[in-house]
């Protein structure tokens, strides 16, 4: 495992509901990671800039009303662009089962519906980063 | 959950310590019940009418709005067919945060969360055909709430409504939205200033319509407790009461036309006194701080709703026995108006399915199980006069800090009380990750394979937005262009000078100026927001 890992944690697109989000930032603090949040209104744009900057290892996404395909895959042009395809890449959320394998298949890592463990997205993370 | 006395203390949602039994003792040590009174008498704890629902039941709004006007027009039609007394209307998050449906952050947005709305021609669809005097309307706008609610009476004067006497709700809390919900546009202190404006133009020219719902509700969604959801709502609710002082309107002017909007989910017993405290300590707090003398304006009158944050995903249709019980509380607490989160909706937009089962769950408490039959019918329970009056004395030390702190203006401002509610969302969802706090189905009797129990989703038309922007420029050809550019130079133009900018707002909805050319011309003026990010 790789010490010192950089998560970026962005809320894409319009929509306000960052209980989720914030919640998994602070689990991730928690765990010992650096941990970058973007706040809402996250453009593809935005978070590809973010993530090349912060130098971040992950950059997960926060999705709760349902524009998670079409951002993530505006968001694989821009990574691919700025030689980010190599950082682990993750998603939580509000995301209906039916939709996993588009995300897998648009380069997701990782996928953490609600609910899901903190250690679960933190072992995650340890494993894959190296 | 079984609770075994020798163990350690049970505690509310709300950090009040739970007994095995009650006894009058009990009341009487939390203070008696000086405070019950009658209903529709101050301080208004059994409820703010003396006959409550056996005069009139809660009014029935479903929270609805999909892709378009002409569609959302449908359901509003579907949902009034099947016995819904009021409209609440979801426009989509770009109408939300005042863009047009061409802004490039609007791409995959376009009516997902509510229906997109450009121009007055949008609300004139939406609500055609339907009496606007038998089904009021409420408005879920709050960023762009300037610009809709002006939309929504002009459609409506168009129609030959006389503005003085309709009647209507927007939500139009932009302090809340700060702090959970985020449809937020403008800097925290023009944003009031616009809450205020709206409130002063209505006293003076719709003074029946409610320019007004203060949520508890979101602030509970982002993981406050039921009695901080109640204590922020009214130190909110008081910074919007502060500012309308400030433009020299009476109490009474305005205060009867402020509403509430609270969340229903959790404990049935802690949630109903919170309803009853919150309505006596509202009451007091009109009476004695603000000098109000016209009873009306010390009602607590609310939408209870949701409980959005109550419902899984996992194994959905339990969400409707939930929703069930949600119901029960609001009739309990006394709401004036209801709307039920629908089983589907953590996955997706509730299908005619699910709005019309969460109608049926309000009709079976009004039509079958005797809701309606008798006021309050909880007081005089030993357990609910202590919690009552445990709650409000909650509230009271939740609102005082407030004010150590400086104020909820300058805690949303500085971030603050975001962080606070954000804490405290993490902390439950910790306790319910390790199963100290049991969710059916979630962390309990959960299903090997939940996959078959997903619901049906409401497909998303990936056309609507080229079809709504093919509309919107129509509309752009049509109207007088000369004529909407003075309206907006006018609208900058009363925003740089801090006039109430609703006359202008008013006057260039009328020219079908666009949402997004409206709120523009304000940012060009205020500025945007800039979320300060605490932990």
């Amino acid at each position: 495992m790789k010490a010192d890992i950089r998560v970026l944690i962005a809320k894409p697109g319009l929509d306000g509901h960052d209980q989720g989000a914030k919640v998994v930032v602070r689990a991730l603090m928690d765990a010992g990671f650096e941990v970058i949040y973007t706040g809402l209104r996250q453009s593809p744009a935005a978070v590809a800039r973010v993530a090349l900057e912060e130098d971040v290892d992950v950059i997960g996404l926060s999705s709760m009303a349902g524009s998670h395909l079409s951002f993530c895959r505006r968001l694989r042009e821009l990574l691919a662009e700025n030689k980010l395809t190599d950082k682990l890449w993750i998603i939580g959320g509000n995301i209906p089962k039916r939709d996993f394998g588009e995300l897998k298949e648009i380069g997701l890592d990782g996928i953490f519906p609600t609910g899901t463990h903190f250690e679960e997205i933190t072992e995650f993370i340890k494993e894959n980063v190296t | 959950m079984s609770i075994d006395p020798a163990q350690k203390p049970l505690i509310n949602e709300s950090g009040i310590e739970v007994k095995t039994l009650y006894t009058l003792e009990d009341v009487a040590a939390s203070g008696g019940v000086g405070m019950v009174g009658n209903p529709g008498e101050y301080p208004f704890t059994r409820g703010i009418h003396p006959e409550m629902y056996r005069k009139r039941p809660w009014t029935m709004r479903q929270y609805t709005g999909f892709a378009n006007a002409k569609k959302t027009n449908e359901r509003f039609k579907y949902l009034i067919a099947n016995g819904q007394t009021g409209l609440n209307v979801a426009f989509d998050l770009p109408t939300q945060i005042g863009l047009d449906t061409d802004d490039p952050m609007a791409l995959g947005e376009v009516g997902r969360v509510g229906m997109a709305v450009d121009t007055l021609r949008d609300f004139e669809i939406a609500f055609d055909g339907i009496d606007l005097d038998r089904i009021t309307v409420s408005l879920t706008i709050n960023g762009a709430a300037t610009v809709l609610i002006a939309m929504y009476l002009v459609m409506a004067e168009k129609r030959g409504y006389d503005i003085s006497k309709l009647r209507g709700t927007a939500q139009n809390d932009i302090l809340k939205e700060f702090i959970g919900r985020g449809t937020w546009v403008f800097p925290v202190e023009p944003s009031v200033k616009l809450v205020c404006d709206t409130i002063e133009y209505c006293a003076k020219n719709a003074p029946k319509y409610t320019p007004v719902s203060v949520c508890g509700y979101h602030i509970r969604e982002s993981g406050a407790d039921p009695a901080e959801e109640m204590a922020y709502a009214f130190c909110i609710a008081k910074a919007y009461t502060d500012g309308a002082l400030e433009r020299g309107l009476d109490i009474d002017e305005f205060a009867g036309r402020l509403s509430f909007n609270f969340n229903i989910y959790g404990n049935i017993f802690e949630q109903v006194a919170k309803f009853r405290a919150g309505r006596s300590l509202w009451a007091r707090i009109m009476k004695e701080e603000y000098g109000a003398k016209n009873p009306r304006s010390m009602w607590l009158r609310m939408i209870a709703g949701g409980g959005g944050n109550g419902l899984y995903a996992e194994q959905p249709e339990v969400n409707i026995m939930r929703g069930a019980y949600y119901a029960l509380i609001g009739a309990l607490g006394g709401a004036q108006t209801m709307d039920l989160c629908c089983y589907d909706e953590a996955y997706t937009i509730p299908s005619e399915f699910a709005q019309r089962l969460s109608l049926r769950t309000m009709q079976l408490l009004t039509e079958e199980s005797g809701l309606c039959d008798t006021v309050d019918p909880l007081a005089g329970s030993y357990y609910v006069e202590t919690l009552t009056n445990q709650m409000r004395e909650r509230m009271q030390q939740i609102m005082a800090e407030v004010d150590v702190e400086g104020g909820i203006v300058k805690m949303v401002s500085e971030g603050t009380i975001q962080a606070r509610v954000s804490a405290r969302a993490y902390d439950t969802q910790r306790k319910i990750l390790s199963g100290e706090i049991h969710k059916v189905g979630v962390n309990c009797y959960r299903l090997e394979d939940e996959e078959e129990h997903e619901p049906q989703f409401h497909p998303y038309d990936e056309g609507a937005a080229q079809k709504q922007i093919d509309a919107t420029n129509a509309i752009k050809a049509e109207r007088d262009q000369s004529e909407v550019e003075r309206k907006l130079a006018r609208v900058k133009n009363d925003a740089e000078s801090g006039n109430n900018v609703m006359p202008a707002i008013m006057a260039a909805v009328r020219a079908y100026a666009t949402v997004g050319e409206i709120t523009s011309k304000l940012a060009e003026v205020y500025g945007h927001y800039q979320e300060p990010i605490r932990f």
